[in-house]
């Protein structure tokens, strides 16, 4: 199981881990479980048009998620920003779904985009999603304490002149980066599973800030290794082991926590 | 005027009433009674249990011991009679109520699948002077306003006990005074006893028939010349505290400054509201 | 040409009058429940039903039964454990909905996958993501009628209490309405609403179709009759228009069909900025 081919995912999917858990934490703090489904969805028709033009699919993954950050910007100004959110991702998903149908192979296409293809990551692809995630951890460690601090105490950060627009701008394009990370390795539909449910799971067991941010990078890699292992030895999606396993993380942790 | 009944029986009977949330004992053995047609005051520091004791009298909050009685009933059956305006009310800017529909919605009560009594509701709506804002968007509408068309909203299911929590936070001075003054028209006019919870008992004190003090979970009940002498509040409070009179204000301070370092909260929220 | 619209051939044509048919009850129902989604900001537990409810819809197909009720049978259940797990303090809701979702979803991925390497039904992502709307089954229709009637009438009889709970639960418990039991009914409608929605128009457009016109019709009106009727009407003009469109595109596209979904989801959001623009210029008028 740590053929060649198998060696890219296992590397691919540590370093998302990496950048998932820590980002995730972040999305917990923030309540931001919707932003984090909605905008990898929002890159699902750069996958498909990458596809459908001949490019490399991370290029238009990234660029998607990012226009997803401006449309969610200007929707959330009209309006209820659930809604912006809600109107997000089925438009963009309507949009990804236009571009696949005028390509070929298309059954084929949106189930690879929309659950993941582990076998669609090559060595080519691992050097940009490395600068990727680096990219992505090093503006998070350089704005953690900052965050942390709008994150939890908003009028605090205020006070200390720290502009709460500006950093969901920044927080809402590391998550669009994240995303477009992600989604070759487990899919549009299943990144926020990656993202939420080992920081939702490691603040329940764990109050110091560092510590739990720390737990929660743990707990997303062994999500990641434990689900490639059981998609390999039982030859069904990786994608399916994500969504049940994250599903029971949470669970444990919530009966863990309460005793 | 319709006559009301003759019957001196109270219209809330509390009594040795035992609450405990969560392995904490909230309330402890609370007995006070409210008359037809007059005004008390619930007075407490927050988490002194004054919303708990709200939320047992409407029948939300189960309690352990004790009884509570509405008009001689137990509450199941008697909700209809009583009208409740909950704490911090902001209604939702897109909610597609007028001020009019959120008040048929509480005039229905129990049988909300029954039409709207359009009397009760132009009653409710005249007695909070609510008319000139009929025909808008509650969730539009200013904090005091909403509050009042709430309060439309309790009064018209034609409820005989009253219950506010904590209308006076939040309510600049006139509009204070003014909600006041409904109060005490709702009560001597329309007979309607009126329970209200706060933190600071000086705005309803012109008129006051009743108070019951909460200090952590424990309860003096009475009128204001019987509650708000030191020897009650000190055997509530557990150390010696003074009362302070000043232009008819009532100011509880507690005769060692060292405890009021302590236990400071309703001390300083009680100066804030008057700053 | 006597018929550059195509109309004729559009009605007369069997496929699409069952489309238009479904799609316009699931409208209908979407419409209506939009108003209680929006207005509670359940917009994630909205969407959560209807990407749930694609588990169903793999699964249906997998044991080769009716994809309808594999839809209802997983939004149903998505409710019911989202409502166990806590509805009430909007923190627990969020990661609540979110952990049901992706359970269902690696749900859906499994047997999205079963479908198509062991059944043969190679279509079957397709059919359950972005809806399978010109390839209904007519015997649907009646089960549909049957739904969507009980669901509106609940919706009728119960609207007051539901409106009032919506606008704040302690006032709803005030009057003695039974606030969980309601909730729960309004989780189930809102399963039942999204379970139709996937199945005509597909899981992805669901959550469009629920909120898009339901928040237009809260800006246009004040009235609760009217902002329930607004909302039913916006959702109707965008999917029947979007089956239509859909259908003209062979057309003009060379005879590749572009999908129903795009143009749905197109429809609503023009909708959306219509009533946004039509709303700031009554507000600048008064």
């Amino acid at each position: 199981m740590f053929s060649s081919f198998l060696l890219h995912t296992w590397i691919a999917a540590t370093l998302l881990a990496i950048a998932a858990g820590s980002l995730g934490y972040f999305v917990v703090l923030r309540r931001s479980a919707f932003a984090a489904h909605a905008l990898p969805l929002a890159a699902f028709p750069g996958g498909a048009l990458a596809s459908l033009l001949g490019f490399a699919p991370l290029w238009g993954l990234g660029g998607f998620a990012i226009i997803g950050v401006l449309f969610l910007r200007i929707f959330s100004r009209l309006g209820r920003r659930d809604v912006a959110m809600g109107l997000l991702l089925s438009s963009f998903l309507a949009l990804g779904g236009l571009f696949l149908s005028l390509g070929r192979e298309y059954a084929a296409r949106v189930y690879g985009l929309l659950f993941g293809e582990v076998l669609g990551i090559s060595s080519a692809s691992l050097l940009p999603l490395a600068l990727l995630v680096s990219v992505v951890l090093l503006l998070l460690l350089w704005q953690f304490p900052i965050l942390l601090l709008e994150s939890t105490q908003p009028e605090l950060a205020n006070a200390h002149a720290i502009s709460s627009a500006r950093i969901e701008w920044f927080f809402l394009l590391l998550l669009a980066l994240v995303s477009a990370a992600a989604v070759p390795v487990v899919g549009t539909l299943l990144v926020f599973t990656l993202l939420v449910s080992p920081a939702a799971a490691a603040q329940r067991l764990s109050r110091r800030p560092y510590h739990a941010w720390a737990l929660a990078i743990l707990f997303a890699e062994l999500l990641s290794w434990s689900s490639i292992a059981l998609s390999y030895w039982s030859n069904w999606p990786l994608s399916f082991f994500v969504g049940i396993q994250g599903a029971a993380l949470f669970l444990f942790s919530r009966i863990f926590a309460r005793n | 005027m319709p006559a009301f009944s003759v019957s001196t029986d109270p219209v809330l009977e509390v009594s040795n009433l035992c609450v405990r949330l969560g392995g904490r004992q909230v309330l402890q053995d609370i007995s006070f009674t409210l008359n037809k047609g007059s005004v008390s005051a619930l007075i407490g520091e927050n988490g002194a249990g004054k919303t708990t004791l709200l939320r047992s009298i409407l029948g939300i909050q189960p309690w352990q011991k004790g009884s509570i009685r509405v008009l001689g009933k137990t509450v199941r059956g008697q909700l209809s009679q009583i009208g409740y305006v909950p704490q911090k009310i902001a209604f939702d800017p897109y909610l597609p109520l007028r001020t009019r529909d959120l008040v048929a919605l509480g005039q229905t009560g129990r049988h909300w699948w029954q039409g709207s009594d359009t009397a009760a509701v132009a009653d409710a709506l005249a007695a909070v002077q609510a008319e000139s804002f009929a025909e808008q968007r509650v969730g539009m509408l200013s904090g005091g306003q909403q509050q009042r068309a709430v309060i439309a909203h309790a009064l018209a299911r034609r409820p005989r006990l009253l219950l506010l929590d904590e209308p006076l936070a939040n309510l600049d001075f006139a509009s204070a005074s003014r909600l006041v003054e409904l109060l005490g028209v709702l009560a001597r006019k329309q007979g309607i006893s009126v329970l209200v919870t706060a933190h600071d008992m000086n705005p309803l004190l012109p008129i006051l028939d009743h108070l019951v003090y909460l200090v952590g979970g424990r309860a003096a009940a009475g009128n204001v010349a019987e509650v708000v002498r030191s020897d009650v509040l000190n055997r509530l409070y557990g150390y010696p505290v003074e009362v302070l009179q000043h232009r008819g204000r009532l100011l509880i301070l507690p005769k060692n400054p060292q405890q009021g370092l302590e236990i400071p909260c309703h001390v300083h929220e009680d100066l804030d509201e008057h700053d | 040409m006597t018929d550059p619209l195509h109309l004729a051939s559009f009605l007369h044509n069997s496929a699409v009058q069952t489309a238009l048919w479904i799609g316009a009850l699931a409208a209908i129902l979407n419409g209506s429940m939009g108003i209680f989604t929006v207005l509670r900001q359940h917009s994630f537990a909205g969407h959560a039903l209807g990407d749930g409810s694609s588990a169903g819809g793999a699964v249906a197909i997998f044991l080769g039964s009716a994809a309808l009720w594999g839809f209802l049978g997983m939004a149903w259940l998505a409710a019911l454990a989202m409502g166990a797990l806590g509805l009430r303090r909007a923190r627990e809701r969020d990661l609540a909905t979110g952990v049901v979702l992706g359970a269902t979803l690696g749900i859906s991925a499994l047997f999205l996958y079963l479908d198509v390497s062991s059944t043969q039904a190679s279509g079957a992502t397709v059919e359950v993501m972005f809806g399978s709307i010109f390839a209904l089954d007519p015997q649907l229709l009646w089960p549909t009628i049957i739904l969507v009637g009980v669901a509106i009438a609940l919706i009728v009889l119960l609207y007051r209490p539901l409106l009032l709970i919506a606008a704040n639960p302690d006032l709803g418990r005030a009057a003695g309405l039974p606030v969980r039991r309601l909730e729960l009914l309004y989780l189930l409608l809102l399963g039942t609403a999204a379970a139709l929605s996937a199945l005509s128009i597909g899981v992805i457009l669901a959550t469009a179709l629920l909120l898009g016109p339901a928040a237009s019709a809260l800006r246009l009106t004040r009235r609760p009759w009217q902002s329930f009727l607004y909302a039913q009407g916006i959702a109707l003009t965008a999917v029947l228009g979007g089956i239509y469109l859909a259908f003209m595109s062979y057309y003009w596209s060379g005879g590749a069909s572009w999908p129903v979904s795009f143009f749905v989801v197109l429809l609503i959001l023009l909708l959306y900025l219509a009533s946004a623009a039509l709303a700031s210029r009554r507000r600048a008028k008064h």
